[in-house]
């Protein structure tokens, strides 16, 4: 009773219900706008692109705008820089079915994961064929799933051996080879370090991938369903743990990415160096009378004669399963991995085409002087094991396979074969 | 000699009555009745929030546990009862992590007791610049954990940081050791949270009435003598609090390990295990299993300093015991 009488008599009462209600509608100004989302003011359809950072991505998708005369407008959100991130993202987005995603950037080794959670949209009839059109094999094989086609490759990349020519004449063609000059170069006191990626993360996984491919062993079974390791996949865990404990790489090794390896090399330290083309003109830019004694070679295999096959890393490009405007997504997915915007990319960012005629273009020779090697590697390069649990199966072999000095072939091999069959049935803990 | 000699306990009186209303089923008066239902239309929102946020999640994730539940995997998905809780109470990385965890937790938390209590006491008997000395310990606990655990890792690798040059010259890396990583951790954990520690300490010391310490004094006791005669059996209920709050924390250690290590080489806590199965493994079966054990120790771990040490919030009834 005290109360009511205490609040009729005071004054500010209707001047609240006022502020209440302006609160109110500013808050359904802000909500309103987005809620009407996709349509701009123009009535243009909106495409999001949702990629990872890329510094010339912009000028690609205004291209893009221009070209589609008024059909859709692309606007590019850019995702995190670490690929876990990235993911991390989108999967969040994908599984609560947010319809603000159309056009999205995946890394090489997760199409097959949001193909079977039902995320993206199969590419099918015109757009299908317009995506495979002279697109290199294996970059269009890691996009498929299942044998359909789940998005359309964008760019991608293969590591070369980089080595000094003045510490070396002829590029080893092996791993053996590869320990065995560099063994050579230490004990002349020269600069001999092999600089590669070693930290237990994907670029573990890829090194290992990359070796047991040239080997021609087997990680999963064709139908990528159960865990394979074969006689030739052990020999793989053999060479990488000879590579690691003779002496040959740098101390920080096992905790070195592609970054770190790339900065290691440019101090002079080292002989040779296991890497990504991007390290090329970042030497070229911080150290170039270095840059003039490094030289590209095939990235080293298993038998002598027999020529390795390097894992491929790259993006493509889906199509969300929850966009309201499927069609022009499409269309403006084609337009931003067209042969012309992938040259452009190629020149302006540094990511390999994945259409095999961009690489003929002149601009490509000038920015490329390895591009023959590139596109030779890619022909038959080879893809990560393709699985809808791919991100298990490498957590649990980058678990495993460090530190790569402590492997154990046919051990390790047994505890991989059960941890990846594990992971491939949901069954399994992550370390 | 307890506390409850010389210190006032108001809540004691006010306590009685109602209990014995509600238990003897007494009948209320009309202003009591008026009373008790206003008090439950008081707390009724925030106990209904309470069971939106925390009760619907806790339910939601023990039935998520029961399930084969893999996002990537819809169509498999399948009411498999305890098969999760056996997958993992049988798996290596689950014990090991659990190992892990509680080795960080017993020993952050006992040296954060003995170093808190010591600046405990410099702040509380500190007589210029208090202030100062107070801003000056709180520091660490001011700064974001991630910021810090970056300062941490930074200075622990080779080439970036003094730590690694002086300790080891730079040959090796600490953090790609197990050994070593996981004393980083504490170390960062404990420079981190002792503050905390310090300041849960203090306010137990401002109960100590100065009175007391002086009879003590005047009856013969030395400084150690009513440090640990006088002020801790009176401290006690801000130490088990103190430990209880710390020892729950540092039993979901996440963030420092995150950073430092993102839990290679075995340094993995359980926390780090949930969020690699449940947000990277997409695997929403195992991974709520592994937050429900969370929970699980959680509690337990409340239990025990309840039931066995007699925790209490301060000022609270029972805080006699």
């Amino acid at each position: 009773m005290k109360i009511r009488r205490q609040r009729d008599r005071s004054t500010p009462r209707p001047r609240r219900r006022a502020t209440v209600l302006t609160t109110l509608a500013a808050i359904l100004a802000l909500v309103l706008p987005t809620s009407a989302c996709g349509t701009g003011d123009t009535g243009i359809p909106e495409i999001t692109l949702y990629y990872a950072p890329e510094e010339n991505l912009p000028r690609v998708v205004e291209q893009c705008n221009a070209q589609a005369e008024g059909r859709y407008r692309i606007s590019y959100r850019v995702l995190p820089r670490g690929a876990d991130d990235q993911r991390m993202q989108l999967v969040r987005r994908l599984a609560a079915g947010d319809r603000d995603l159309d056009v999205i950037g995946l890394d090489v080794t997760w199409t097959q994961e949001f193909a079977s959670a039902e995320w993206i949209r199969e590419w099918t009839g015109a757009y299908r064929q317009q995506a495979e059109q002279g697109t290199l094999e294996v970059p269009l094989a890691s996009a498929t799933y299942e044998g359909r086609l789940y998005a359309a490759p964008k760019n991608t990349n293969v590591q070369l051996l980089w080595y000094r020519t003045d510490l070396v004449d002829t590029p080893p063609q092996t791993w053996q080879e590869l320990i065995d000059t560099s063994l050579r170069l230490k004990r002349e006191g020269r600069p001999y370090r092999v600089i590669t990626m070693g930290a237990q993360y994907e670029g573990l996984v890829v090194l290992y991938n990359s070796i047991v491919a040239s080997a021609g062993g087997q990680i999963l079974n064709p139908d990528g369903t159960k865990a394979v390791f074969n006689q030739k996949a052990v020999e793989a865990l053999a060479i990488l743990q000879r590579f690691a404990s003779a002496g040959v790489t740098s101390p920080s090794f096992t905790n070195a990415m592609e970054d770190d390896a790339r900065l290691e090399f440019q101090t002079g330290n080292a002989a040779f160096q296991l890497n990504y083309p991007f390290i090329y003109p970042a030497l070229q830019e911080a150290d170039p009378q270095l840059a003039q004694r490094v030289r590209w070679a095939r990235y080293p295999g298993v038998e002598p004669g027999v020529p390795s096959r390097t894992t491929i890393g790259g993006y493509n490009l889906a199509v969300s399963a929850f966009s309201e405007h499927p069609q022009e997504a499409f269309e403006a997915a084609l337009c931003i991995r067209s042969p012309e915007h992938q040259l452009f990319s190629a020149v302006n960012d540094g990511v390999p085409p994945t259409i095999e005629s961009v690489y003929q273009d002149p601009q490509m020779a000038e920015a490329y002087p390895m591009r023959e090697l590139i596109l030779a590697e890619l022909r038959d390069a080879a893809t990560r094991p393709r699985t809808p649990a791919y991100q298990n199966i490498s957590t649990v072999i980058s678990t495993e396979l460090s530190p790569p000095a402590a492997i154990r072939p046919e051990r390790t091999a047994d505890t991989l074969r059960s941890a990846v069959d594990d992971a491939l049935e949901s069954r399994g803990v992550l370390p | 000699m307890t506390e409850e000699t010389y210190r006032p306990q108001p809540a004691a009186e006010a306590a009685p009555p109602a209990r014995r209303g509600r238990r003897g089923r007494r009948a209320l008066s009309a202003g009591r009745l008026a009373e008790w239902r206003l008090g439950w239309l008081l707390c009724a929102p925030a106990a209904l929030v309470m069971l939106i946020v925390t009760a619907y999640p806790i339910l939601y994730s023990i039935w998520l546990s029961l399930q084969r539940y893999d996002l990537r995997f819809p169509d498999d998905r399948e009411f498999v009862g305890l098969a999760n809780y056996a997958t993992v109470l049988t798996n290596g990385f689950w014990w090991n992590a659990f190992a892990v965890t509680v080795l960080i937790t017993v020993v952050s938390v006992a040296v954060e007791l003995v170093l808190g209590m010591g600046l405990a006491l410099i702040m509380h008997r500190t007589l210029v610049g208090r202030g100062l000395v107070r801003t000056a310990t709180l520091v660490p606990y001011g700064i974001v954990t991630v910021v810090a655990a970056f300062s941490w890792r930074y200075a622990w690798t080779p080439g970036t940081g003094y730590l690694a040059e002086l300790t080891t010259g730079g040959a090796t890396d600490p953090l790609t050791e197990r050994a070593s990583a996981l004393a980083i951790i504490i170390l960062a954990e404990i420079w981190k949270t002792t503050p905390f520690m310090a300041l849960l300490l203090m306010t137990g010391l401002a109960l100590v009435p100065e009175d007391l310490l002086k009879a003590a004094a005047v009856d013969g006791a030395g400084p150690w003598q009513r440090f640990v005669r006088v002020m801790l059996p009176v401290m006690k209920p801000a130490i088990l609090v103190a430990l209880l709050f710390r020892t729950l924390d540092a039993f979901r250690i996440f963030d420092h390990i995150f950073i430092l290590t993102g839990g290679a080489n075995e340094t993995s806590s359980v926390s780090m295990l949930t969020y690699t199965n449940l947000i990277q493994g997409l695997n929403l079966g195992i991974g709520s299993t592994l937050s429900v054990l969370i929970f699980i120790a959680v509690a337990i771990i409340a239990f025990l300093f309840v039931k066995l040490f007699g925790t209490a919030a301060p000022g609270s009834a029972q805080e006699a015991g």
